[in-house]
């Protein structure tokens, strides 16, 4: 293979805008969930789990995870990019990070679905 | 005055050191390019780079005590002693104050600096409204010194993909010239997560910039256009 640099991958902006898209979902969910420990104060394990017995904050609170996957996969992604220069061992990075990533979110929506 | 200034002769020194040298400045010595002059009287070896003495060229482009400038446009009297002089950072050294800027003017001569138009050419110029020619004020007036791009981190640590703020900026002031037929390639040619994306908004090349531009605000203008183009 010719050793060349290589740029072009059409795929910046779109990771740009996620991360910004992501970061206001996260900001916005951070602001309501400070409102919701003002209001409701959980001293105990019963009142944090009835903090998020509503589906609308299940919800809410699934998609501020999913944001904050996405918002993790492209900053480290750009850490690994800029780290790990062997194509071969950048891909096995990438892809334990996605495989991490993915996990920590079925992790979250069965800790929030759970009984 | 004293002045500390990274020397380096690759045929007789192994690295880098710092040599300290006692200039007596005459009234008329003003900037430090004067009191470079008064070294190079000293000292017949000491390398740097100069031309225009005023700002235009962009030749002696410099580390001055941690800070990227021009030696020209940099007033003694606002200096700190001993006044550190290195050259510019990120860069391969060749001797003394001087730098091989070859990855600089290659990355910028990857956004392809220059009108592309394929319309025949008038016969005298292709004209611009007031209106539209006040849209480069900003952008044209960069000199090519390289103090923005080797004082941005992310261009020290990807020169070979990151175009850099200067590069940006110029490439902002082609997509923004009404003249040039060329936005859509020029956009397709940054969306990379290097060549433009790299950029994080650190903003040293704002706080560098002998000429008071704003890459970052280009930089912003780029992205900008990329999203009014996808929604």
């Amino acid at each position: 293979m010719v050793n060349r640099v290589i740029t072009g991958a059409h795929y910046g902006f779109g990771s740009w805008l996620a991360q910004r898209v992501t970061a206001c979902a996260m900001a916005i969910y951070s602001v309501l969930f400070v409102i919701m420990l003002i209001a409701i104060r959980p001293g105990d394990y019963e009142a944090w789990h009835g903090m998020f017995v509503p589906v609308w904050m299940r919800l809410a609170t699934i998609l501020f995870w999913l944001s904050l996957c996405y918002h993790a996969w492209v900053g480290v992604r750009d850490i690994i990019m800029d780290y790990i220069k062997p194509t071969a061992a950048r891909l096995v990075a990438h892809g334990l990070v996605i495989f991490a990533l993915i996990g920590l979110a079925a992790w979250s929506v069965q800790i929030l679905w759970r009984a | 005055m004293k002045i500390r200034i990274q020397r380096y002769d690759p045929d007789h020194d192994a690295k880098p050191y710092m040599k300290e040298y006692d200039v007596q400045l005459e009234p008329s010595d003003r900037m430090l390019l004067d009191a470079l002059v008064r070294v190079k009287e000293m000292d017949d070896s000491f390398s740097f780079r100069r031309s225009c003495r005023e700002g235009v060229c962009g030749s002696d482009a410099m580390n001055i005590n941690g800070k990227n400038g021009l030696a020209c446009v940099t007033k003694v009297a606002d200096l700190k002693e001993p006044v550190e002089l290195r050259p510019l950072p990120g860069l391969p050294v060749i001797r003394d104050l001087y730098v091989d800027m070859s990855q600089f003017f290659k990355q910028y001569h990857s956004i392809k600096p220059y009108l592309i138009n394929n319309d025949p050419a008038p016969q005298l110029e292709r004209l611009q409204s007031p209106e539209d020619r006040a849209e480069l004020d900003g952008l044209y007036e960069c000199i090519l010194c390289a103090c923005c791009s080797t004082s941005c981190p992310s261009f020290w640590w990807n020169p070979d993909k990151f175009v850099g703020p200067a590069g940006l900026l110029q490439a902002y002031r082609f997509i923004a010239d009404t003249r040039d037929q060329a936005t859509e390639a020029r956009l397709d040619d940054l969306e990379d997560p290097y060549r433009l994306f790299r950029c994080h908004t650190i903003m040293n090349c704002v706080d560098v910039c002998p000429k008071s531009l704003n890459p970052t605000k280009a930089i912003g203008k780029i992205k900008d256009l990329m999203l009014k183009r996808v929604v």
